[in-house]
């Protein structure tokens, strides 16, 4: 019998948060909230989009870093930062 | 019969719009038509720079910068109009003296600019590496984003500018043949559309000179004027085969518009990884940080490159009703408002402020 799966704990604007080993960081954001990652200039919420990297709409920080949150697994202790250009 | 325009404008680029508001202050009734597929305008940088390789591109690019700065306080929000002048980087003493020469060629064209040592340029612009021997500062360059610019010229004169979506297969004469094959009839069609220009007149001496351009996400403060490698005028500017040099632009957002790269013989639309590999490596070399900083788009775009590195403004030579402006190359936008003027001037039969000799199309002959 397969045990249940397994979690992985990260930081998520600050709080502390369960998701699934082996997401996404776009899909951990669903998971746990509402999914939006940042601002765009004209103030609208943005969230991931196509999925594959290649429309730059869920670019987060994750440890100090902007990187695309549909292209970073969670792993144990990861720090992430949305909206994080709100108003850059 | 009735005529369709005065003047049937191809091409809503920044040159074509440009055409149109001009023919359309002096009285006109303008169509601008245009396929939508796109030009120098909306892949460039819209760097508004005074360039100065010979004195008929200092006259068009000083002329043309002086109107620019007048449509600034009018100019709609979006055009994002940004006086961030342009800082000539001098790598070694020989492009310091390179700095010096362009102040004085500057200058005697009253073109405001200032020569700046090393430590002034690390207070200036701290991202750059250590070790640059000073600057040509030219505080009258602006930037502006060229598509919005267009269609805000195309804006002003709702009565007199029409602007259809048509794709033009055939100029005869003062006409046109529209996909479709209906036909329009002005009494002038003006060749607007850039590096297009050759499918409809084969005989222009046009070429496609590819560039590429990268953008970067927003990183607000660390950059803040239009830098650009005094070796862009020594060498990228003059060489036969690909090259590159640092050019930098900081938009209003906080964005990184890096460039950039010059190619002939490909006008294919693909980023070329190993050009942009070394576009970027060149913009490393100036600014290290740079390679800390996610890059969100790249992108390529052709120039339409004419022999002499000047454009076509004028009547073609073998054809009476049809009138030129294209062949710009790099500086279509910065030009565009002098070229309006130089076009619309011979149009109407007025005298233009600046002398038309230069950019006549009939310095190439052209028998097609």
């Amino acid at each position: 019998m397969n045990s249940l799966p397994s979690h992985v704990e990260i930081q998520l604007d600050g709080q502390p948060q369960r998701v699934p080993e082996g997401v996404t960081v776009a899909a951990a954001l669903y998971i746990v909230g509402t999914g939006i990652t940042r601002i765009s200039v004209s103030g609208e919420r943005r969230a991931a989009f196509c999925g594959m990297g290649i429309c730059q709409e869920c670019r987060v920080l994750i440890n100090g870093q902007r990187r695309l949150a549909c292209q970073t697994l969670c792993v144990e202790g990861m720090a992430v930062q949305t909206a994080a250009m709100a108003g850059a | 019969m009735t005529l369709d325009a005065d003047v049937i404008v191809i091409g809503a680029g920044i040159v074509g719009s440009a055409c149109a508001h001009e023919l359309a202050r002096a009285g006109l009734d303008v169509l601008v038509l245009d396929d939508r597929r796109g030009g120098a305008t909306a892949a460039g940088m819209g760097h508004l720079v005074v360039m100065d390789d010979n004195p008929a591109e200092l006259a068009l690019s000083r002329h043309s910068l002086g109107v620019w700065r007048q449509w600034a306080d009018a100019m709609a929000a979006d055009c994002a109009w940004h006086p961030c002048g342009t800082l000539w980087l001098a790598a070694n003493d020989e492009e310091m003296a390179a700095a010096h020469d362009k102040q004085e060629r500057l200058r005697a064209h009253e073109v405001a600019c200032d020569l700046i040592d090393a430590q002034t340029l690390q207070a200036l612009e701290p991202a750059l590496r250590p070790g640059l021997c000073g600057a040509l500062h030219v505080p009258g360059d602006s930037v502006v984003y060229a598509p919005n610019a267009a269609r805000w010229l195309l804006a002003h004169y709702p009565k007199q500018i029409r602007v259809q979506h048509a794709e033009v297969l055939e100029i005869e004469g003062a006409r046109v043949r529209l996909a479709g094959n209906s036909w329009l009839d002005a009494g002038a069609v003006l060749l607007a559309n850039g590096v297009h220009a050759t499918q409809l007149c084969p005989e222009l001496p046009i070429r496609p000179k590819k560039g590429h351009l990268l953008i970067t996400d927003r990183y607000p403060g660390q950059v803040r004027h239009q830098l650009v490698e005094l070796g862009y005028v020594t060498s990228a500017h003059h060489s036969t085969g690909p090259s590159v040099a640092f050019n930098l632009q900081p938009r209003p957002t906080g964005q990184l518009l890096i460039g950039s790269s010059r190619q002939f013989d490909d006008s294919s639309p693909e980023v070329d990884a190993d050009m942009l590999a070394q576009m970027l490596e060149r913009a490393l070399g100036y600014m290290p940080a740079l390679a800390d900083l996610n890059a969100i788009r790249c992108w390529t775009g052709l120039r339409a490159a004419t022999p002499d590195s000047l454009p076509l403004l004028g009547p073609h030579p073998q054809r009476p009703g049809l009138w030129l402006a294209v062949g710009h190359e790099g500086l279509g936008v910065t030009t565009a408002p002098a070229s309006a003027q130089l076009l619309a001037a011979q149009i109407t039969g007025r005298r233009a402020e600046l002398d038309p000799a230069p950019y006549l199309p009939q310095r190439f002959g052209m028998a097609a």
